[in-house]
């Protein structure tokens, strides 16, 4: 494994065999690879509309994937198991907040963003100053999370989506392509200019690769993984916002379709769970690579226990693509 | 931080006694649920009460060993969940289709505990031998033997054989089945404490590659730890058939999240190289005293899982804390 970011290793020097060892070109390759299987197993798979409606799926993904990049960059086993419970609560208070009104939209969004953002806050808290292992105080969350739910559930009904924003997720806003395409793309760009050219995403990637050097450095270590959790909150909200557009109204913990395959899409992205390099843009195509491989099985006429195991299955041969981890040697 | 360098014998008090047997904060949260429970509701510290916690709980107490051998050596199994399912439609189905006599039923638990193993093989040659990491590479195994078990059993409901659950749930001279198996699981794992494997599991998770250096097979430790895994999470499954009945293709999802909580609680360190078997079996306990307390103070229903969770969360970081303080 290169000690260089992967994403710059392509940079500094042009070698083919080091270019087929990127993360995003795999993944890109493998993007049209599936097209083309999905193709041939059922005429119309890759029509323009089909695609378009996978990539709507994928930009869902790719936002709740987004803020679990983040975390996982900035190293010390981070990793965001909340992110599920969050999607799920943000769906549902949006959807009480609308309730089928436009006016609801604008309050709908701050509410959501601040409630992702306040138990992102939590999460940081709990793993920068108690100093609690992430994988351990992002599950306690997650059951709080669900047991929030269940509160909420009671007695409220799950409410509905504005016709505004599920116009914004469903229909064709500019050039063809839904607002929401639009919406992962300026989020793809952000993340991009965040991580690479601004003193913030220099120092995401100096605690996560060494977090000691980074501290003696001057770094303020802990604030900045703080606001990596509230980041990854409030895209979870985001993509549960986003969803119940999809949607038009939420079910039972939709959220736990995302917590585990947002990890899946980071790590096929081509950053390593021990964090410190990698980027957002192959996470993008990692969630595309993801969400077309669920919609191919789903094509084919096979039963639901088939699919799962071909599912597990091509994700163990799509991993060994990616970074293993070093052999040791003496 | 190793634990060798500063020996118990040289620190004083408490701090000396948590760094020998990490279990105990587990034990006093434990003892205090249990204080609690029976200040709220004095029949849940009888008889009847305790065995009907320990038959709900005991696959929960064997998914959280599962866990914890290989939590030893820093890595983690995320389909010990879907193990237990696989194990569970196998053992229900098999068990109806030879006729459901006893020796039906030890075949088919003989059968089990196979699949099991093979299972936990297949998670350890994918992460220790071909170096996937360990939170996906098991995770794409979980939905593999998720896809098994539906195959095997698509829809819940298949009933186990009355001589199964009746002898999972019934009595020998006056003293309930599930105590029997709680004082095997004692016996083997205080043995297991003591083999070499354990103290070799521990030595990768605190620095693998020291541990390689100092000649020991990591990859092969490792391997086993994992075999470990299966063979637990199908005992867990054994447990699971006993107290349901029945087969459910999906009845140990939301078992693998539990598992590692347990694990934690018990005092084992995630990232490995520190931990006790035993705390993880009080950990699983805590969970199950934690829920019925939350049912004996009288929750209204839809507050109880919302409490729960608080209180697993409150558990957890209080464990870590007081692990902390002692040893720094």
């Amino acid at each position: 494994m290169s000690v260089e970011t992967a994403g710059r290793a392509g940079v500094s020097r042009f070698s083919a065999g080091a270019l087929v060892r990127q993360p995003l070109v795999i993944a890109l390759v493998l993007i049209v690879a599936l097209l083309a299987l999905g193709e041939m197993l059922s005429p119309g798979f890759a029509s323009p509309q089909q695609i378009l409606r996978l990539l709507i799926v994928a930009a869902l993904l790719g936002i709740v994937a987004a803020g679990q990049n983040l975390v996982i960059l900035g190293g010390r086993e981070g990793i965001d198991l909340s992110v599920g419970g969050v999607v799920s609560l943000s769906a549902i208070l949006a959807g009480n907040v609308m309730n089928g009104s436009d006016a609801g939209i604008l309050p709908a969004i701050l509410a959501c963003l601040a409630v992702g953002a306040l138990f992102g806050t939590f999460n940081g808290i709990g793993v920068t100053l108690l100093r609690i292992p992430p994988l351990v105080m992002t599950l306690g969350m997650l059951g709080v999370l669900q047991g929030l739910l269940v509160v909420i559930r009671q007695g409220v009904p799950s409410g509905r989506a504005a016709p505004a924003l599920a116009e914004f997720v469903t229909r064709p806003f500019l050039l063809g392509l839904p607002g929401i395409i639009w919406l992962w793309l300026l989020i793809g760009v952000a993340m991009a200019f965040l991580l690479r050219r601004t003193v913030f995403g220099y120092r995401v990637y100096a605690i996560g690769s060494n977090e000691q050097a980074a501290m003696l450095a001057g770094v303020p270590v802990r604030l900045i993984r703080i606001l990596l959790f509230t980041l990854s909150g409030a895209f979870a909200a985001l993509a549960g916002l986003c969803l119940i557009g999809y949607a038009g109204t939420s079910f039972a913990n939709v959220g736990e379709l995302y917590m585990l395959p947002s990890i899946i899409a980071v790590v096929l992205g081509g950053t390593p769970l021990s964090g410190g390099k990698g980027g957002y843009t192959g996470t993008m195509a990692g969630a595309v690579l993801l969400v077309i491989l669920q919609s191919i099985l789903t094509t084919i006429n096979i039963d639901e226990s088939g699919r799962q195991m071909i599912f597990g299955l091509t994700l163990l041969v799509l991993m060994m693509f990616y970074g293993r981890g070093r052999a040791m040697r003496a | 931080m190793s634990a060798s360098e500063t020996t118990a014998a040289s620190r004083s008090g408490i701090a000396g006694l948590v760094e020998r047997f990490p279990f105990l904060p587990a034990l006093v949260i434990l003892i205090v649920l249990l204080a609690l429970n029976g200040w709220f509701q004095p029949n849940s510290l009888g008889f009847r009460a305790i065995t009907g916690l320990i038959s709900t709980y005991l696959a929960l107490m064997m998914l959280a060993v599962a866990q914890t051998y290989v939590v030893y050596s820093g890595d983690v199994d995320l389909s010990v969940g879907a193990i237990l399912s696989l194990v569970n439609c196998a053992i229900v189905v098999l068990m109806e289709r030879w006729g459901g006599g006893g020796g039906a039923v030890l075949a088919a638990c003989a059968v089990g505990i196979l699949t099991g193993l093979a299972c936990g093989l297949l998670n350890g040659v994918v992460v220790a031998v071909l170096r996937l990491q360990a939170i996906v590479a098991t995770f794409a195994t979980s939905i593999l033997f998720t896809g098994m078990a539906l195959y095997v059993l698509p829809v819940a409901g298949t009933p186990a054989p009355t001589v199964y659950w009746r002898t999972y749930g019934g009595r020998f001279f006056e003293i309930p089945f599930v105590f029997y198996v709680v004082a095997a699981l004692a016996i083997v794992l205080a043995i297991a404490v003591r083999a070499r494997l354990t103290t070799q599991m521990l030595a990768v998770g605190d620095d693998a590659f020291k541990a390689f250096q100092s000649g020991l097979p990591v990859t092969a430790i490792r391997l086993k730890g994992y075999v470990l895994c299966g063979l637990f999470s199908a005992l867990a499954a054994l447990c699971i058939t006993g107290d349901t009945a029945s087969g459910d293709p999906l009845v140990g999802g939301a078992m693998t999240l539990y598992s590692v909580a347990a694990v934690v609680l018990g005092g084992t360190a995630l990232s490995g190289g520190r931990g006790s078997v035993g705390g993880s079996v009080l950990g699983a306990l805590i969970i199950g005293l934690i829920s019925s307390f939350v049912f004996y103070v009288g929750t209204p229903s839809q507050w109880q899982n919302l409490v729960q969770g608080l209180a697993i969360l409150l558990a957890l970081m209080l464990g870590i804390l007081v692990t902390r303080r002692v040893r720094a």
